[in-house]
């Protein structure tokens, strides 16, 4: 399997210019300038489970889809209920939980909205993320309590566009992901709102919004939940009468891009004064999101605990490719993106790793740990498990059990439980992840 | 929740219609688009009520690019005519653009136009403060899907909403029916259905010259611009680039990058000329024929088509009859690979 570099910074290095500590009225010598705040680390949560892997991953905040007025219409949107446990448990973390009521609303979809919203409110949820003026309007109407915040749907690019919502009395913006960091600094410095980036997964090619690609081949409205990736399809390019611009064999034309990570930047996010760290994946897996929560909840408090001796570590490095499934790019940070930043061809196979268990119950006693099978294993397989913190540890199995103390040749059955002695302890919501063989 | 006191106290939509009651449409306009001041007048002379241009970097997608003396010009032409003269602004804006922005408007009011079409709020917040007499149409293109969300942009200052194209007929109708604003639909042309900030034919042709393949583009004289020379720019819609997808080969895909990034357009135009009647009826303030990619021969065809029947249906709403031979002309410049369709008029969407 070919090395998966980290991608370069490209183009022209943004020269971080810290703003002129400004001067006090009567002349005396400039203030120092305020000491950075710890950005909040945001995830996805596209179930409850995933929502307490993340938290317990060390995520500040999740974000959830309900059943309705959400751009995720396949992931598992939370039930009322759900948010209500969810809530509860982020709550003994000191978590808080957003939700996404981000579509584009067509007038069929507006009845049953300020139920819907006050649902919200009274389930706990801390804020919605919101595109449609409808949906921000009504949500301060009718559920005071929840703190609106602007969808990246809205394709925010400039900071007169944020002060509007500033304006409208939103306490935050999430900007769109075509900013740089140049821009992100000058939106800062002008206009004093909180601002949520996008630092980490997929990211759409097209602006967020600006795309109806499904909806023209499939009929699914891609503003209501319905989009369909096309742009990671194959397309030809030709010209005049059905001329192909590209001769010969190779990949063909598509607008998909890499997936977004900046975990080698973390320094420049948190000094240019970034409030919210988000990382999208409410549609990937919840070893994604324990994974990436995990590493950048590591960088981040050693970035705090020593910033002069920060360093990136390898091995956080690995961890994200263990969880990563496409190859990586730094977007719009540093500069416009190119050639480097799509992903052309066959999409190159991610790390060879499989999410395999969840950790159950540990027995100091015996050693012995009880896993929740997520994807088949079998005695002789290298495996990996680790927990929040960094811990992380691999072994080969030996014999597995099920829970009645029979052996047992192979965990094939998910939920299955499955006893294995560790070579180290573990802890209730460790995860497992196993070694593909052969690669 | 200092929502209440932070937002600043707003003009009713009435009083801004108020002060706009001189270029409210009286009967229903035709509105048409134009890349070139001689487009502009042919156009105007077939028919059109009202003509749209642009330029970079704040348009995106105007038919041909218009500069602040040409668009002066413009207004010059069509005023004693009595039509009158919009001009795109939608893009969406970074920070440099917006520093060049109150300028700009500065100088369209100057130019005496009179309403300018954006989906930016800084655009819509700007003109607010330089130019109060340039009234705004509210054009968040895909976005723009329901008219309570046209009443709050309403309140903030825009007198007429554009609607998406992804809507259908009886959307479009409902629409106009819930708000106050006027409504503007398009009925012919080609629609945009994809906007990227990214290069994307630039960098697939640089992928693919860094993989050893050479591309071939012909110039509009004829001549080839290949291996990795002038890369688009060169990606020149009247080179007529365009995609297909794998599964779907009887639909070419135009796409184009300027300054605004990379535009990708539907396989088929919009072509409502046969329900024209039924907007007509349902009070559509105006009828926009889109002239991107088109040559101003076919632009004045789709004009004079759409003027016969509004000016039917005007004369004798109650005996309007659609006639068949009105489109025969367009037609007739039709590119044979490109369907007139009803585009979402009879569309159910899931999702």
């Amino acid at each position: 399997m070919a090395a998966m570099t980290m991608p370069a910074a490209k183009g022209r290095r943004v020269r971080l210019e810290r703003p002129e500590p400004l001067a006090k009225a009567d002349g005396q010598k400039p203030m120092a300038a305020a000491k950075v705040r710890k950005p909040e680390l945001l995830a996805p949560a596209g179930s409850l489970e995933k929502l307490k892997f993340a938290v317990h991953y060390g995520a500040d905040a999740v974000y959830i889809g309900g059943q309705k007025y959400g751009l995720r219409s396949n992931a598992d949107n939370f039930t009322l209920e759900q948010m209500k446990e969810g809530v509860a448990f982020a709550r003994g973390y000191g978590a808080k939980v957003f939700c996404a009521v981000n579509i584009y609303a067509h007038d069929e979809d507006l009845d049953g909205l300020e139920e819907y919203l006050r649902g919200l409110e009274e389930a706990g949820i801390a804020a919605i993320i919101a595109a449609d003026p409808v949906v921000i309007e009504t949500a301060q109407r009718v559920a005071p309590g929840l703190e609106v915040h602007l969808s990246t749907q809205q394709s925010v690019l400039n900071w007169r566009t944020v002060q509007f919502w500033k304006e409208e009395g939103l306490p935050r913006v999430v900007l769109a992901r075509e900013t740089s960091l140049e821009q992100i600094l000058e939106i800062k410095r002008r206009v004093d709102i909180e601002l949520e980036v996008f630092v980490h997964g997929a990211m759409c090619s097209s602006f967020s919004g600006r795309c109806v690609l499904s909806n023209h081949f499939t009929d699914r409205d891609s503003n209501r939940g319905g989009c369909c990736q096309s742009c990671r399809w194959q397309y030809d390019l030709y010209f005049g009468e059905d001329e192909p611009v590209l001769s010969g064999e190779g990949d063909r034309f598509t607008m998909g891009s890499k997936d977004l990570c900046m975990i080698a930047h973390l320094p420049e996010l948190i000094e240019a004064g970034i409030d919210s760290f988000k990382i999208e994946g409410r549609m990937k897996s919840l070893h994604y999101a324990a994974t990436v929560t995990g590493v950048y909840r590591q960088a981040i408090d050693a970035y705090f605990a020593d910033p002069a001796g920060y360093r990136l570590k390898p091995e956080w490095l690995e961890e994200i490719y263990k969880a990563a499934n496409r190859p990586l790019t730094t977007g719009f940070f540093f500069g416009e993106p190119d050639a480097d930043d799509h992903i052309y061809g066959p999409e190159p196979k991610g790390a060879p790793y499989d999410f395999a268990g969840v950790v159950l119950d540990y027995d100091e006693r015996t050693g012995i740990a009880v896993v929740e099978q997520r994807s088949p294993f079998r005695p002789g397989q290298e495996v990996e498990f680790f927990g929040p913190g960094g811990r992380l540890f691999r072994q080969t199995l030996v014999e597995l059990e099920d829970e009645s103390g029979a052996r047992i040749d192979v965990a094939r059955h998910p939920l299955q439980r499955v006893r294995i002695r560790t070579e180290q302890p573990v802890r209730a919501m460790d995860l497992m992840r196993k070694r593909i063989a052969g690669a | 929740m200092a929502a209440a006191e932070a937002r600043k106290p707003e003009p009713s939509a009435k009083a801004i219609h108020g002060q706009n009651s001189l270029m409210k449409a009286r009967k229903p306009e035709l509105l048409a688009t134009a890349s070139s001041p001689a487009e502009l007048e042919r156009l105007a002379n077939a028919g059109a009520d009202a003509l749209l241009v642009g330029g970079p970097p704040f348009a995106a997608r105007a038919a041909g690019p218009f500069d602040l003396a040409m668009i002066r010009d413009a207004a010059r032409l069509l005023h004693p005519q009595g039509k009158r003269l919009y001009v795109l602004v939608n893009n969406l804006l970074d920070n440099a653009a917006l520093e060049a922005l109150p300028k700009y408007i500065r100088g369209l009011a100057e130019a005496g136009v009179d309403a300018v079409e954006c989906g930016d709020p800084a655009v819509l917040m700007t003109v607010r403060e330089e130019a109060p007499g340039i009234v705004v149409h509210w054009n968040a293109e895909m976005t723009a899907t329901n008219a309570r969300a046209a009443e709050f942009w309403g309140r903030r200052g825009a007198s007429r909403a554009v609607l998406a194209r992804e809507l259908n007929g009886e959307e479009i109708l409902a629409f106009k029916a819930k708000t106050s604003l006027e409504v503007q639909v398009q009925v012919h042309g080609i629609t945009n259905i994809y906007h990227s900030k990214r290069r994307l034919v630039e960098s697939y042709l640089e992928h693919s010259a860094n993989t050893g393949r050479s591309f071939v583009l012909r110039g509009r004289d004829g001549s080839d611009a290949g291996g990795s020379a002038g890369l688009p720019g060169a990606a020149d819609a009247a080179q007529g680039l365009y995609l297909i997808e794998t599964e779907r080969p009887d639909s070419r895909l135009p796409i184009f990058e300027d300054e605004a990034g990379t535009h990708i357009m539907s396989p088929d135009d919009i072509c409502l000329l046969e329900v024209v009647h039924e907007l007509l009826e349902g009070g559509i303030d105006a009828f926009k024929i889109e002239g991107l990619l088109k040559t101003p021969e076919y632009n004045e065809a789709a004009v004079r088509a759409y003027r016969t029947a509004i000016d039917e249906w005007l004369r004798d709403p109650a005996g309007y009859e659609f006639r068949e031979e009105w489109l025969k002309p367009v037609r007739a410049l039709q590119d044979p690979r490109r369907e007139l369709t009803f585009g979402f008029y009879y569309k159910e969407q899931v999702y």
